[in-house]
């Protein structure tokens, strides 16, 4: 049996030797095209003349093409038609102005960059002051959701305390950049060959911008050399771009950006600055907050309205908030659109209200771990005599239950109360945080920090209708099955997870599933592979493909060998049906033989959830995944310098499919989040310009940069939901584990300077944590 | 230009080629050799390692900053190379598939390069060994737990091959001449123009050629000029490629002095410093990536005049002196006199850099290099301090910082403080005080002028701090 085993990657001998083919790596037909866009070198205006004599005279260009040489305006957006593929309106610097058709990469790029441009330049609006001022924002004010009487709560509470975080947005950096290569076909057909996580959407905005019908576009994904949100919309304009120079010269286009184009066009994690009041009381349990949470979206909507609600809906993180207002501004900003980034705006509004324990409990001088378990949500009831004695004193039962969010949604199964329990005894929180303190007071120079942060995440896209996938699977007469379901891969693994299930079904070993390419040609109408949601839609829509084949195997045999359907019984590569004993190539020849039909769709919908995004009010989340993590670090006072020590951390994958890829998620995820909050830092200049659009100026984290101790463990426990096989997603949940980091360097700088709370903003660059505890000092 | 190299243990004789063609898109567009990756075009990644052996040995390198010219005479192996011949994967790809060490794989070819080079090498610094290589799935846990499996297991017999045969002339060696080539077509990128390209075999040959053709670029490691044109698209004109000039690679050590060839990469470099001058050393091992420091030359790091060249502050703090080369006329002068301004040296038309010396002294040095992510980072200050103390009172003092003007640059009024006077509180307060009148640093993405400032003066104090026994190493904390 194979579900549940930590199996290998599915590609994983093809990625280590070299075999695993990416866009790029695609032999291409003869006379094929590449392509390039011209960017715009303002922030903010419009063209005026625009001279593309040179670009058209450049060695090996073949033709440019304008905003008047596309069959329309060729809309790139997710959203809310607002992104034309090529413009002279500029809304940002890098905005594509033109696009060079050459016959290399090399040539198109070099051609980009030499057409004689005249502005009317305008000022751009790019902080967060600039577009309250100009009233530039998207929806006509803020978002605002609110529960109880804050101002009253907040009035009444005995502490008080307020104060403003700011975090700075993040790179994707997969490793590949975006690419698409466009194959023209007959009568009209293109065949799109995308590195994207929404094939359906390139499909979607293919046809719209080459005005077809969207049955005479194909689009297909075998992998993606990373995603992580960056490849759900904004592999569009790449795709589009190919489409419409196939379809006007009929010859094959491909497009893929250099790392720096990548960096400064396609858009990036939301930024974010939250200001928050707390009340609570001397134990630090909040009685009232009031977050106001600024994003700068970019120029266009793209899926800025779901990142800011999804920030809104992870206000709470794992907390009871008994009064509770969110203020959301999603603000127009002359910059590269911010985009979906794993967490989709949950990382954001979970540093938030992390952020304001880390705050109440140096105001009251107490353990911040404490507090945070002063605030838990309550956990599930007690189920049996003598189990709830740890809900017990203040805490009790009888008083009024802790458990609903801000959003009205019921937070059943709460797993943090014995997670941190678990968490804090095998990583020696409380003796680890005492002998850090021990440790410092001998320390001039040199100061540690420890910090335990949880996470509940909710799972699901709250756009509902999205909460839907669908699977094709055929069972050839040798027993083979070819698995194809509307999940894209990017890394995650989703493929070996879907094909273990698809295994477990029929009983077979792993090496009977073929797993083939994403292909909107097999599997329509899909969502995109996001929101953590992968495995947990596709997976269940594989099961009911594979339960459809099977029974009708199972049918099959029961007739043949008299017994019961529900007696056939499929389990180590054999079927068993009455008296017979035979290979389940065996079982599939003798279906085909019966004309039984071997092929099926499958299809899923998540049950139990609906959502009202603009009273803020319902049940937008089947299930929350848990987790919780202990950071300890060590920072250098003369410099600011940070180094993670270690790490431990527990995580709730459910009854994990496949413990390996879970781990490398959490692992993963956790370095990339804590990388979003020490070294990620993005600096734009005064003009608008990306001035890190580049690894040599933008740092994710290195080997080094892993913590030298690293321990992670699943919470292998069943999901109380009906999900595949009892799992739970883990794509995203793990990326706030990282938030730990932020709240040891700030205990760090707490104990560097007793007395005055850091207030610590991310990323918490060496220069961040230097100047930080300067201005602490300072008073 | 023509040249020859092995590829995956087969000959390859090219005619003709452009010499600004990067190996990464040779091997992917005219080979069909997709297993190396385009990540960054920078050098910056690692998804494009490759490994390249001759008689120094085997090293991993970035191929998308590595150009054509610079493979002649050498073997080139890529991930279409690193398993048997049978298919038997390389103990590090077994390791990899068992650790769970790929999610996308898109950088993974890249890691298996590197990893193949430091398991033929024994070298088991891992962290530091995979620096060079960006994965943003995984974290690194599984990928270094896969380097240290691997570690124990023989080197397979294949991957032996390239250096057996470095006892043999490499294919076209005989090539190897100094005399002017022309390639006439299928410039990179539509360019069109005649490109000249020479690979001289000895210092004089190249004092000549340069003399001859002052106008030429000087490619040594290309670790900066390959993003002269993967990313700026610069047109090079005449080349002169380094690679070949045996004599310029040399160290010579004499009873008073070192002297190290402009030629010598900052991989040779390491292990000298880590015999003199320890603190160097440790910085040098964060100074690019591996596959930077292995075509690197500290003649590169000097000349091209940055004002974040990492090696030059040690340098100068070290009190080192430039050997300069035009035609047969050479001249010496302090490095710090070398950097004229921004963009300017005191280097005229036709002169190299031949070599660089410091005098043989009593290690006082400690570099302190400053910047966002501790490895493979481009300094936003690199401060070197060498202060001899006696009895209690400071003796010596040179002091040169990167980062803090447009030049590698001495303080010279902390400097002043400092010499002659107690080593202790107050005449640290006095010093710091001082690099105000030496610096006034830039703002930019690396850091605000500020913080530099403030960054160089306790850059002093940690260096008092060590020698009062303070602990200040946040790399020598142990969870």
């Amino acid at each position: 049996m194979t579900l549940g085993k930590p199996l290998p990657h599915d590609s994983a001998p093809l990625h280590v030797t070299g075999q695993a083919r990416y866009v790029d790596d695609i032999p291409l037909p003869a006379h094929a095209l590449h392509l390039a866009f011209g960017k715009a070198t303002i922030a903010k205006g419009r063209v005026t003349a625009i001279d593309l004599d040179p670009v058209r005279a450049a060695p090996g260009v073949v033709m440019v093409l304008g905003p008047a040489d596309l069959p329309g305006d060729c809309d790139t957006s997710p959203s809310a038609h607002d992104e034309p593929l090529l413009s002279d309106q500029v809304h940002f610097h890098g905005q594509p102005l033109f696009l060079v058709v050459a016959d290399s990469h090399l040539a198109a790029r070099r051609a980009a960059t030499i057409a004689r441009v005249t502005y009317e330049t305008e000022t751009p609006i790019l902080t967060i002051e600039d577009a309250l001022a100009a009233n530039a924002r998207f929806e006509d004010g803020p978002r605002i959701w609110t529960r109880g009487d804050v101002a009253a709560a907040l009035a009444a509470a005995p502490h008080h305390l307020e104060g403003r975080i700011e975090m700075g947005g993040q790179e994707h950096f997969y490793l590949e950049g975006q690419a698409a290569l466009a194959l023209p076909g007959e009568g009209g057909e293109v065949h799109v060959i995308a590195s994207t996580q929404h094939p359906t959407e390139v499909q979607h905005k293919v046809a719209h911008a080459l005005h077809v019908p969207m049955h005479k576009v194909r689009v297909e994904c075998r992998r993606m050399g990373g995603g992580f949100g960056g490849k759900e919309s904004q592999g569009n304009a790449l795709a589009i771009a190919c489409a419409v120079v196939a379809a006007q010269t009929g010859r094959p286009a491909k497009m893929r950006y250099d790392r720096d184009d990548d960096m400064i066009l396609t858009g990036k994690r939301h930024d974010f600055r939250i200001d928050y009041r707390a009340g609570f009381d001397a134990t630090g349990r909040l009685t009232a907050v009031d977050f106001i949470h600024y994003t700068r979206c970019g120029w266009s909507q793209d899926l800025s309205l779901p990142v800011a609600d999804r920030a809104m809906l992870h206000a709470d993180n794992a907390y009871f908030l008994p009064a509770v207002r969110i203020e959301s501004h999603r603000l127009r900003t002359n910059m590269a659109s911010a985009t979906a980034f794993r967490g989709f705006g949950g990382p954001q509004g979970v540093l938030g209200i992390e952020r304001v324990l880390d705050h109440v409990a140096h105001h009251l001088g107490l353990d911040p771990l404490a507090v945070r378990r002063a605030n838990y949500y309550d956990g599930p009831a007690p189920s049996g005599p003598g189990t709830g004695a740890r809900y017990g004193g203040p805490h009790s039962p009888s008083s009024p239950a802790r458990n609903t969010t801000p959003y009205g949604q019921t937070v059943t199964g709460f797993a943090l109360h014995d997670m941190t329990d678990a968490l804090a005894q095998s990583a020696d929180y409380a003796a680890r945080r005492a002998a850090i303190r021990d440790w410092n007071a001998d320390q001039p120079i040199l100061k540690r920090g420890i910090a335990l942060t949880p996470v509940k995440f909710g799972i699901s896209f709250t756009l509902t209708h999205l909460n839907q996938a669908g699977a094709l699977v055929h069972v050839y007469q040798d027993g083979s099955i070819h698995l194809n379901h509307g999940g894209t891969e990017m890394g995650q693994g989703l493929n070996q997870k879907v094909a273990q299930v698809a295994a477990d079904a029929f009983g077979v070993g792993i090496d009977a599933v073929q797993i083939t390419a994403t292909d909107t040609a097999k599997v329509p109408n899909t969502s995109a592979t996001a929101a953590s949601s992968g495995s947990d839609l596709n997976g269940m829509a594989v099961l009911a493909a594979c339960d459809t084949i099977r029974g009708r195997i199972a049918a099959c045999l029961a007739e043949l060998h008299q017994c019961a359907p529900d007696q056939v019984r499929f389990a180590d590569g054999h079927v068993k049906a009455g008296g017979a004993d035979m290979s389940f190539a065996e079982a599939a020849l003798t279906a085909y033989q019966n004309r039984v039909s071997l092929s099926a769709t499958g299809f899923y919908k998540t049950p139990d959830i609906s959502w009202d995004r603009i009273k803020g009010q319902g049940k937008p989340f089947y299930y929350f995944a848990y987790g919780a993590a202990v950071t300890e670090v060590v920072i250098d006072t003369l410099t600011g310098e940070n180094r993670l020590l270690r790490a431990d951390i527990l995580h709730d994958s459910g009854a994990s499919l496949n413990p390996a890829l879970d781990i490398g998620q959490v692992e993963g995820g956790y370095v990339q989040g804590a990388g979003w909050l020490t070294m990620e830092e993005l600096v734009w200049d005064d003009a608008g310009r990306l001035r890190t659009h580049a690894p040599a100026t933008y740092k994710i984290p290195a080997t080094s940069d892993t913590p030298p101790v690293f321990n992670v463990a699943l919470w292998d426990r069943a999901n109380p939901e009906a999900t595949v096989r009892r799992s739970k997603a883990v794509g995203e949940p793990p990326f706030m584990l990282g938030i730990s980091a932020l709240m040891a360097i700030s205990d760090a700088l707490a104990q560097a300077c007793p007395g005055v709370y850091p207030a610590l903003d991310a990323p918490a660059t060496p220069e961040r944590v230097l100047m930080t505890l300067r201005r602490m000092r300072a008073g | 230009m023509n040249i020859a190299f092995l590829l995956n243990g087969r000959n390859v004789a090219l005619t003709g080629i452009d010499p600004r063609t990067t190996a990464l898109d040779w091997l992917r567009d005219t080979q069909g050799l997709t297993a190396t990756k385009e990540g960054c075009n920078e050098g910056d990644c690692g998804a494009c390692t490759v490994l390249v052996t001759d008689d120094q040995g085997t090293r991993a390198v970035n191929a998308c900053i590595l150009f054509l010219p610079q493979l002649h005479g050498r073997a080139l192996r890529t991930v279409e190379g690193i398993a048997g011949p049978d298919g038997t994967l390389h103990p590090v790809q077994q390791a990899m598939v068992d650790h769970h060490g790929s999610q996308c794989g898109f950088c993974t070819p890249g890691f298996i390069a590197q990893m193949a080079a430091n398991h033929l090498n024994g070298d088991t610094d891992h962290e530091t060994g995979l620096s060079g290589n960006l994965c943003r799935c995984t974290g690194y846990a599984p990928i270094l737990r896969a380097a240290r499996a691997a570690a124990a297991a023989p080197v397979p017999d294949w991957m032996l091959a390239d250096a057996a045969h470095g006892a043999q002339p490499f294919p076209g060696s005989e090539l190897s001449s100094g005399g002017e080539v022309h390639a006439e077509r299928g410039g990179r990128g539509g360019q069109t123009a005649p490109l000249a390209a020479h690979r001289p075999q000895t210092a004089d040959e190249l004092a000549e050629l340069y003399a001859a053709h002052p106008d030429a670029t000087l490619v040594a490691g290309a670790t900066d000029v390959g993003l002269w044109v993967t990313k700026q698209n610069r047109a090079l004109g005449r080349m002169i490629f380094l690679s070949g000039v045996s004599d310029l690679a040399q160290i010579t050590e004499t009873d008073d002095r070192i002297t190290i060839g402009a030629g010598v990469t900052i991989a040779r470099l390491i292990p000298l410093m880590d015999r003199l001058h320890p603190s160097f050393a440790a910085m040098l091992k964060r100074y690019g990536s591996p596959q930077v420091r292995a075509v690197a030359t500290i003649g590169g790091n000097i000349a091209n005049g940055s004002p974040i060249g990492d090696a030059p502050p040690a340098l100068i703090a070290l009190g080192a002196t430039l050997h300069l080369r035009h035609g047969a006329t050479c001249r010496d002068l302090p490095l710090e006199a070398f950097f004229l301004d921004y963009g300017r040296q005191d280097r005229r038309p036709g002169e190299f850099v031949e070599a660089v010396s410091i005098p043989r002294q009593p290690d006082h040095l400690r570099v302190y290099k400053i910047s966002k992510r501790f490895d493979q980072d481009i300094s936003a200050v690199c401060g070197a301090f060498h202060i001899a103390v006696t009895d209690d009172r400071v003796t010596e003092a040179r002091i040169a910082f990167g980062g803090m003007a447009g030049t590698p640059k001495r303080a010279a009024h902390v400097e002043a403080a400092l010499i002659g006077q107690p080593w202790d509180g107050e005449t640290l307060g006095r010093a710091s005080a001082a690099f105000a009148q030496d610096f006034t640093p830039l703002s930019d993405m690396r850091a605000t002028a500020a913080y530099r400032l403030t960054i160089a003066a306790n850059l002093l104090r940690r260096y008092h701090a060590e020698t009062t026994g303070i602990a200040t190493d946040i790399r020598g904390v142990r969870p």
